[in-house]
């Protein structure tokens, strides 16, 4: 993927452009607003990771402006300013998705695979599978091995996110937003359970665990081949 | 310059207008006085000259000259205040009690008024009377008249009453106004000797009270509420710093200790992975703990007022109990919700869920294992009741004020974890939303009953 970083703090830059290279991203780095949204406008990126707080121009002006003029590349605020009315603000500009300061490497990256994978156009899709595990999203029905699974109706949630997301690292808060639609961090890890209860009924009696745990990120729902 | 100061205070120069106004209306009414006293006086003397004219007209006509003469000697010698001189025609005086015929100018209808000198042996000066003439014959003239010396005493007197009422009016409206504004300003005095202290930086100051419950008094006990709120604040954010310094502190030392004997150590990519990714949590539990801390700072500046929408609290709870039923089930307590129907209200839905499971998150981990946690929600008295109770040891009574304090974290507690910023938040959502948290004694006796009351409407 190519990745455009806007992001005036050197440093946090420099973090983000050496976790995306390792990832085998190709990542550019712009220090203010005009420039980055010079560059924006060419188009020829799969992904922005934009600060809120930039010299020359803000944020909000390079995504609306972008917008405005056409470009769709998905976009990733970033921004110290954490609440759900900036939040909210930064989604109505144009934004994708927004992660608050300081954050971990790993939820960035989620999040941007995520971004990407769901930019791409698709046509509406309503089966998804991951090895020999099947859901259908019209009649909420979830087979493996052609045998049927009860799901509650949060469960079936779960697991369809999981899903659209297949192969790709989620992660506990990207649950928490997407599928309780919470933005805040429960003192404990209440995901955990639910997705342990979660696997205990789709991989527990089946040869191939799909539903993996991903050390100090959170999960991902594969097929090994 | 106190004198100066004196002068340019409004209650000074409020007084001075009330004193204009009011000396401006005593000087309208004695000025009223005077012209309707000297009026009626006036009016009565030419009463009375016209009658005398009238009589001695009576006997000029029945007996002539000769006759009126006659009369009026008879009348000169017992006339208390009428004047009376029958003159030949040069002004040669014939009989009356006039030495001399006056010398001023007629006026209209043969009035006239003049001054004369009443009889030496009483050593008046000059008296002033009013007369009017007439020719008789055409070989005399006659002079009726009455001395109104009187009258003008009354008027002068009304005159120097109404210079010294003027007088005493200014004297005392200044005097008042003086007093009234030295009064003011001393009692206002108090309040900026107060206000200067504290600026200087001593919060403890109270402006002193006269006990009268006046005004001022009232201002100054506002005022002194005002001060003890701000004192409150004050302390509450020293503590606050205090807490925050302390309690940041430890983990941070910890972070950098368990760094250092890595380094010291040298044991290989092993030990250094494992010492990275606990140094990575430790990192991310301090992170939580700032933004717990900016949260409700933020809540509690009331920045997320707008935020409220039309939510259904019990949806909101039903969500919320999903979310932990399967950790209660792990942590095998028994957890059980009873909602009631119809909760609407207007309020942040992301804060109330939050509050909620931190309740939840406290209630699960304090009723240990074989614990029951309950919530129920339901409408009380107007409001939106959300309880959380647990089987727990519960909070001594004493300390269920002090846990809602930011960082104030019971003994008993020490050992689990948590920064001690939960109910802090909780409180701050209740207050958010004019609502209140009330902590109790479980109604089986032993564990902790968390209430949020949210008001509606």
């Amino acid at each position: 993927m190519r990745i455009l970083v806007i992001e005036d703090d050197t440093q946090a830059a420099n973090y983000i452009a050496r976790g995306l290279k390792e990832q085998g991203h190709v990542v550019e780095h712009v220090g203010n607003g005009e420039e980055g949204l010079t560059l924006a406008q060419e188009d020829r990126f799969d992904a922005l990771v934009v600060d809120r707080m930039l010299p020359k121009l803000d944020g909000l002006s390079i995504v609306s402006t972008l917008r405005e003029g056409g470009v769709r590349t998905p976009v990733l605020f970033l921004s110290a300013l954490g609440e759900v009315d900036d939040r909210v603000k930064g989604l109505k500009a144009g934004g994708d998705d927004y992660l608050t300061k300081p954050f971990a490497f790993s939820e960035l990256s989620a999040r941007l695979e995520a971004l990407v994978r769901r930019g791409a156009p698709e046509e509406v899709q309503t089966k998804f599978t991951v090895g020999d595990l099947e859901i259908d999203i019209l009649s909420r029905r979830c087979t493996r091995e052609g045998k049927r699974i009860d799901l509650q109706p949060r469960e079936f949630k779960l697991l369809e996110y999981l899903m659209r997301n297949a192969g790709q690292v989620v992660t506990r808060t990207m649950l928490l937003e997407n599928v309780w639609e919470y933005h805040f961090d429960p003192q404990t890890n209440v995901i955990d359970v639910h997705i342990s209860r979660l696997r205990s009924k789709i991989d527990k009696d089946f040869g191939q665990p799909l539903l993996k745990t991903i050390r100090g990120s959170g999960y991902t729902i594969r097929a090994d081949s | 310059m106190p004198i100066l100061r004196l002068l340019s205070s409004t209650t000074f120069r409020l007084a001075l207008i009330y004193m204009i106004f009011f000396a401006g209306s005593v000087f309208a009414l004695l000025v009223f006085v005077y012209w309707s006293t000297t009026g009626v006086m006036e009016r009565q003397t030419d009463a009375t000259i016209e009658v005398e004219i009238r009589g001695l007209q009576e006997q000029f006509t029945s007996g002539g000259v000769g006759r009126l003469a006659e009369v009026i000697q008879r009348r000169s010698r017992n006339a208390g205040d009428s004047l009376y001189l029958l003159a030949q025609a040069d002004g040669t005086p014939v009989v009356g009690n006039l030495t001399a015929w006056p010398k001023a100018d007629m006026g209209e209808d043969g009035w006239l008024e003049f001054s004369f000198e009443r009889g030496a042996e009483e050593g008046n000066p000059s008296h002033d009377a009013r007369a009017r003439v007439f020719e008789v014959q055409g070989r005399f003239r006659l002079l009726v008249g009455r001395d109104i010396e009187g009258m003008r005493q009354v008027e002068r007197m009304i005159r120097t009453t109404l210079g010294w009422a003027m007088a005493i009016t200014a004297a005392l409206g200044l005097l008042g106004g003086g007093l009234l504004a030295r009064y003011m300003m001393g009692r206002l005095d108090e309040v900026n000797r107060t206000s200067r202290r504290i600026i200087e930086g001593d919060l403890s100051q109270r402006v002193p009270l006269r006990g009268s419950g006046d005004e001022i008094d009232q201002l100054a006990e506002n005022l002194n509420a005002m001060l003890a709120q701000i004192e409150r604040l004050m302390v509450g954010m020293r503590q606050v710093t205090d807490n925050i310094a302390h309690d940041l502190r430890s983990p941070l030392n910890r972070l950098r200790n368990r760094i250092e004997v890595a380094l010291i150590e040298q044991q290989g990519d092993a030990s250094y992975e494992a010492t990275l990714r606990q140094t990575i949590d430790e990192a991310d539990d301090l992170i939580k703990t700032f933004n717990a801390l900016l949260g409700i700072a933020q809540i509690e500046a009331g920045a997320l007022r707008d935020e409220m929408t039309g939510i259904d609290v019990g949806a909101v709870a039903r969500d919320v109990v999903e979310l932990y039923e399967p950790a209660a089930e792990a942590a095998q307590v028994a957890l059980s919700a009873s909602i009631a129907g119809d909760l609407a209200l207007t309020g942040n839905r992301e804060l109330i869920s939050q509050s909620l499971a931190n309740l939840l998150d406290n209630a699960i981990k304090y009723a240990g294992e074989e614990g029951v946690v309950e919530v129920l929600a339901e409408e009380r008295d107007g409001h939106i009741c959300l309880c959380v109770s647990d089987t727990g040891p519960g909070i001594p009574a004493a300390d269920r004020e002090r846990v809602t304090e930011r960082f104030v974290r019971l003994e008993a507690s020490r050992s689990a974890p948590g920064a001690g910023l939960g109910l802090s938040l909780v409180a701050a959502v209740a207050r958010l939303h004019e609502g209140r948290l009330e902590l109790d004694e479980n109604e089986g006796g032993s564990g902790l009953r968390a209430c949020l009351y949210l008001p509606r409407g």
